[in-house]
């Protein structure tokens, strides 16, 4: 990691002393290294920081209070005050508590994203293994073109898949004449919970190759070389060195594949049957179909605890260690 | 170093799961045929069609003009929060411009419906928009931390020292020297502002399309090859846009 000089830089020396608030450059820039802190910190960093309160920040609290109101009765929201007094209640809180079935469903989407992530992981591996290891010329290229797909449009790549999923598609035929013969029902392969899956692995892959080939990028060779001279092969070699020091980019993919699969509702939407219900359908149907927004506004405060909760997990468990 | 068939085979076939989808809908879109079954034969029929439609022509043009405000103003924006995170150690606004990257699109998509509807801030493009710019300050503003991160402190120092004001050093100097960045920021806005479809989903209302919730209901309804015809062209523009931003900021595309 290169040193950052924040104020004004002194080559080769790091600095201590910028923690305690006294830059070891203050004095090389007398002259405006104060004034710069002031005036100049608030127009650089007052416009976005402005803009992502009002369309960032207050939506989020406004969904944690709309999470404690009843119902409208029209649908949407109750009015916060009434008869001088505040409207608020537990209600919502109370019937995700009390109705398993959408405990179930949120389980159903935790199982669904690890499926996700553990598939994502074992493609990601090799793909992100070949490229570190490819001559450095090559190695832009092709994380470019691991990077692409994932920048072309979301929907197009689940509809590609309903394509070879669809029941005229070859592959659908091709299982069909392998099935049919031994006397099994047809299969269909679209709208099932294996287009679902398929569908959230295809989507988020890349996610996973990104910080895999990170982390593989910065082995060192001689480590499997020394290893080698010392008897192992290739598989002792990857699973005693190489494995357990990408587990810092395996720890970074995994959240980075496994929070937004869990909050996914289009891939469900899209390829999946009737019971492929995960929590951003669920989600969806509150705010948009059944529109208890005091409902919705709990199960996306759930969701986003869960989301928090892991990226930090992940953070905490791929942090760097001396000892490593 | 030695690599071994079996890396290879895998890394291959992992290829090969990433890009054949997309070339069977690029196929697909020229054939002459309902059903996306089987090759028949060469047509630019849905070509045709699609730009005889007006409704996906009114998606298209909404699309264009949302990205372009939406990737002008992230820009700006995202070029301050990259600044200001780079030089001024700031525990909100790191939190503020990465959050929204980090949770799950959907719970940005419901907020911000709750807010825009509570605040009877009609639906629509401009909703659409104010939303689009929310979520991709933040791109930019990594891509063009990490440019920052990586330059010569000592150019902008020099100015101050000459007698450059603050906002000279910044003009002159830094800007000049951050702008590819800058640049790739603006075409990752651009493209992820024409490609979102999950915000606006939640943002857009009843009576406001873009191309992907044109893409959306037509896939919702049934499978046509016209479908397959604007996905080819959207994918053929976001191509453009990445590989220029990739040659502009290398790594830049990494970030996300």
């Amino acid at each position: 990691m290169r040193w950052k000089p924040r104020g004004g830089s002194m080559p080769g020396t790091s600095s201590p002393a910028e923690g305690a608030g006294v830059s070891a450059s203050g004095a090389r820039h007398p002259s405006w290294q104060a004034r710069d802190r002031g005036t100049g910190r608030w127009l650089v960093s007052g416009p976005p920081l402005a803009y992502l309160l009002v369309f960032f920040a207050i939506p989020a609290l406004i969904m944690v209070v709309a999470s404690f109101t009843p119902p409208g009765e029209y649908g949407g929201l109750a009015p916060l005050f009434e008869d001088g007094k505040a409207n608020l209640t537990l209600e919502a809180y109370e019937r995700l508590a009390g109705d398993p079935i959408y405990w179930e469903v949120f389980a159903k989407s935790v199982v669904y994203a690890g499926i996700t992530t553990l598939c994502c992981l074992v493609l990601a591996y090799p793909l992100a293994m070949l490229v570190a290891r490819s001559p450095r010329k090559y190695r832009d290229l092709l994380m470019l073109l691991v990077i692409l797909p994932f920048w072309s449009n979301f929907l197009i790549r689940v509809y590609a898949w309903m394509i070879i999923l669809g029941p005229q598609s070859a592959l659908s035929r091709a299982v069909n004449a392998v099935v049919e013969p031994l006397g099994f029902e047809p299969v269909s392969l679209l709208f099932s919970s294996f287009a679902v899956l398929v569908g959230l692995v295809y989507v988020h892959l890349p996610f996973m190759v990104l910080p895999l080939y990170a982390n593989l990028e910065k082995h060192d060779p001689a480590l499997l070389d020394a290893a080698q001279d010392l008897g192992a092969n290739a598989w002792q070699r990857f699973w005693r060195v190489t494995f357990p020091l990408s587990l810092p980019g395996v720890w970074a993919g995994a959240a980075l594949v496994f929070i937004p699969a869990l909050g996914i509702f289009a891939i469900p939407d899209i390829l999946g049957g009737t019971e492929d219900t995960l929590i951003g359908n669920l989600i969806k149907q509150q705010f948009l179909e059944t529109r208890d927004w005091p409902f919705g506004s709990v199960l996306s405060i759930v969701l986003t605890a869960i989301a928090l909760a892991l990226a930090g997990l992940a953070a905490w468990v791929s942090r760097p260690r001396r000892t490593a | 170093m030695k690599r071994s068939w079996a890396l290879y085979a895998a890394a291959v076939a992992g290829y090969l799961f990433l890009y054949v989808p997309l070339v069977i809908v690029v196929v697909y879109s020229f054939n002459d045929s309902r059903l996306n079954a089987e090759w028949v034969g060469f047509t630019f029929d849905w070509y045709r069609r699609l730009f005889a439609n007006d409704e996906m022509i009114q998606a298209a043009v909404n699309s264009l003009a949302i990205a372009a405000v939406a990737s002008l103003v992230s820009t700006v924006l995202g070029t301050m929060a990259g600044f200001a995170m780079h030089r001024y150690r700031s525990r909100l606004l790191p939190v503020l411009v990465l959050t929204p990257i980090a949770i799950p699109e959907i719970l940005m998509g419901v907020s911000l419906l709750l807010f825009f509807v509570l605040l009877n801030f009609t639906l629509g493009i401009v909703s659409v928009t104010l939303a689009h710019i929310a979520f991709c300050i933040g791109f930019v503003a990594i891509v063009v931390r990490s440019r920052l991160a990586g330059m010569d402190e000592s150019l902008t120092e020099a100015a101050r020292d000459c007698g450059a004001t603050p906002a000279q050093a910044f003009r002159l100097v830094t800007l000049p020297l951050i702008m590819p960045a800058v640049i790739a920021g603006a075409l990752m806005a651009f493209t992820l502002s024409i490609d979102d479809f999950v915000i606006t989903f939640f943002t857009a209302g009843a009576g406001t399309q873009t191309l992907p919730l044109q893409i959306y209901s037509m896939i919702k309804i049934s499978v046509t090859p016209e479908v397959n015809a604007v996905s080819t062209l959207l994918m053929l523009l976001t191509l453009v846009l990445i590989v220029l931003a990739s040659k502009l900021a290398p790594g830049a595309l990494r970030t996300s």
